[in-house]
């Protein structure tokens, strides 16, 4: 069964390399993903902070065109437009008359089947045995400290397919992947999200303390599902660094370069050395390969 | 107007602070609370989260979880109960609604499940159609500035929202650390990214413009 794929534009820009190990890692895991043709842009937090109905007509366009492709099921890699997507599908299935509203300034019907999954649902689509299946690599010196910042599995009553207080779904397809996870307090604790560019005080401070918490529980590596989270978290360390000279540095992957490296893909393939906190690898893979 | 925030708490470091729920008071009462004059306002919130204002019975939870609590000026749980009261100006042009970050938090955990995020959205739209003058005016020229590019490609430019927030607010020079950064990095495409049917976009935007919608 072909899964949709909905990018999202980070991944066409500043996530470039979430894009690339996901495609790498799916095809290699034999998962074909159809990218969403003409996909737009979700609205993000712009859309749904200053116009409701702008809002949810930018995010159902691409529900419509994915009804059009015959996309059933559809990835949204990006915590963001995933919970964008879902709250949209969610309020109009909920109420008809917004739904009525919608499909009027779309000028389109919505289709109700198309489901929207995070990357997370995929990996455990898939079946995490498969994970462990294709695993070429030993992933033993990485501790990491699984963050799904705040969108990847709230609200719990559009989402249930984790716990919105103690998830722990990552944990388990970073153990799959043969790398250990360690337990820690800011696991969904927001990370400033779009206050990236006007209120960096704000982002750098709320992403100090997530990373000092990993950090102190012994991480040694954090993994990430939303490009946001990751800008926040690896792009802003140089500035933590400045502000705080005792800061220490850690790298930040994406889920899915963390299982690329585990299925023996390299550091350049999977895009890991586009990050700005470099990810040594040779201190934490030791070259084994699993027969 | 009373004093929103405890000046000594300002002085502490933030990671320490994330609520002073006793120590903030509400505004003096120099007017008639309950008056009608604004009193669509209510009505608006509702119709646009379907939930009514009256649900909230000010526990404070969601104000003790805020991860942003610290840089707001009124707690969130009291935007509420200024909706409650009719106190609608405060409720309108306080920061709060600016700087919550839409994370959710307060919505998974209230007790009586009303979404808060949600609300937040309702009150800072209410407050741009009102032309109320926002407190954090910079983040209300990003949002215009974001969706600028989502109207004319229908896919975020990076580099074309940078300019256009820059140009916007002056702020020419902060950034410089991470922009040429990513640059090096081939990550930021130089032409933007289009949407090929442009014309679905504009439309979506033409129909939810704020104006137009008024004129009915
Ligand atoms: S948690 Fe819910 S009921 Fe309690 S104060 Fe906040 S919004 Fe009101
Ligand atoms: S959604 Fe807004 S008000 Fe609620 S906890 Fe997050 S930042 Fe605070």
């Amino acid at each position: 069964m072909n899964y949709g794929y909905f990018p999202g534009c980070s991944q066409t820009s500043s996530a470039k390399e979430y894009d690339l190990s996901l495609r790498k890692v799916f095809e290699k895991l034999g998962f074909g993903l159809e990218e969403l043709c003409d996909w737009s842009c979700c609205g993000a937090t712009s859309a749904h902070a200053t116009n409701h109905k702008l809002s949810n007509a930018l995010a159902l366009r691409n529900i419509v065109l994915a009804g059009k492709q015959g996309i059933k099921n559809m990835v949204a890699p990006c915590a963001a437009c995933y919970n964008r997507l879902i709250t949209s599908q969610h309020e109009i299935s909920m109420h008809p008359e917004r739904k009525n509203e919608t499909e009027e300034l779309l000028s389109e019907k919505i289709p109700a089947d198309v489901k929207v999954i995070n990357v997370l649902e995929l990996f455990f689509k898939i079946g995490l045995a498969k994970i462990s299946e294709n695993r070429k690599r030993d992933l033993n010196g990485i501790k990491a400290a699984c963050y799904y910042g705040c969108l990847l599995v709230r609200p719990m009553n559009i989402n249930n397919f984790d716990d919105a207080e103690q998830p722990t779904s990552m944990e388990m397809i970073a153990e799959a992947a043969g790398a250990t996870t360690i337990d820690w307090n800011y696991k969904l604790e927001c990370c400033g999200a779009a206050h990236s560019i006007v209120r960096k005080d704000i982002v750098l401070n709320l992403s100090k303390k997530i990373i000092d918490d990993a950090v102190l529980n012994g991480a040694n590596v954090i993994i990430t599902a939303c490009p946001m989270c990751h800008t926040n978290l690896d792009m802003r360390q140089r500035a933590m660094k400045r502000k705080y000279p005792e800061h220490l540095m850690i790298p930040v992957l994406y889920i899915t370069e963390l299982v690329g490296l585990a299925m023996g893909m390299n550091v350049k393939d999977l895009g890991i050395d586009l990050h700005y906190v470099n990810f040594n690898y040779d201190e934490y893979i030791a070259e084994k390969l699993i027969a | 107007m009373g004093a929103y925030v405890n000046k000594d708490a300002k002085k502490l470091q933030p990671s320490f602070v994330s609520a002073n729920l006793l120590t903030d008071t509400l505004p003096e009462n120099n007017h008639t609370p309950f008056q009608k004059n604004n009193s669509d306002i209510p009505e608006e919130i509702r119709n646009r989260t379907f939930q009514d204002v009256s649900l909230c019975y000010q526990c404070g939870k969601c104000s003790a979880g805020c991860p942003v609590r610290y840089y707001m000026d009124i707690a969130p749980n009291k935007i509420v109960r200024l909706i409650q009261l009719g106190f609608y100006d405060e409720a309108l042009k306080s920061s709060t609604p600016w700087i919550c970050a839409g994370c959710l938090t307060c919505s998974v955990r209230c007790p009586k499940e009303f979404n808060l995020a949600g609300f937040m959205d309702a009150v800072r739209e209410i407050a741009v159609k009102k032309k109320v003058k926002v407190k954090e005016k910079d983040i209300l020229k990003f949002h215009k500035a974001f969706l600028n590019q989502i109207k004319r490609y229908g896919r975020l430019y990076e580099i074309g929202l940078v300019g256009e927030y820059k140009m916007k607010t002056l702020d020419l020079l902060s950034d410089v650390e991470t922009a040429p950064g990513l640059f090096l990095k081939g990550k930021l495409g130089l032409l933007p990214d289009k949407v090929k049917d442009r014309k679905s976009i504009k439309k979506i935007f033409k129909k939810t413009d704020k104006k137009k919608i008024n004129k009915h």
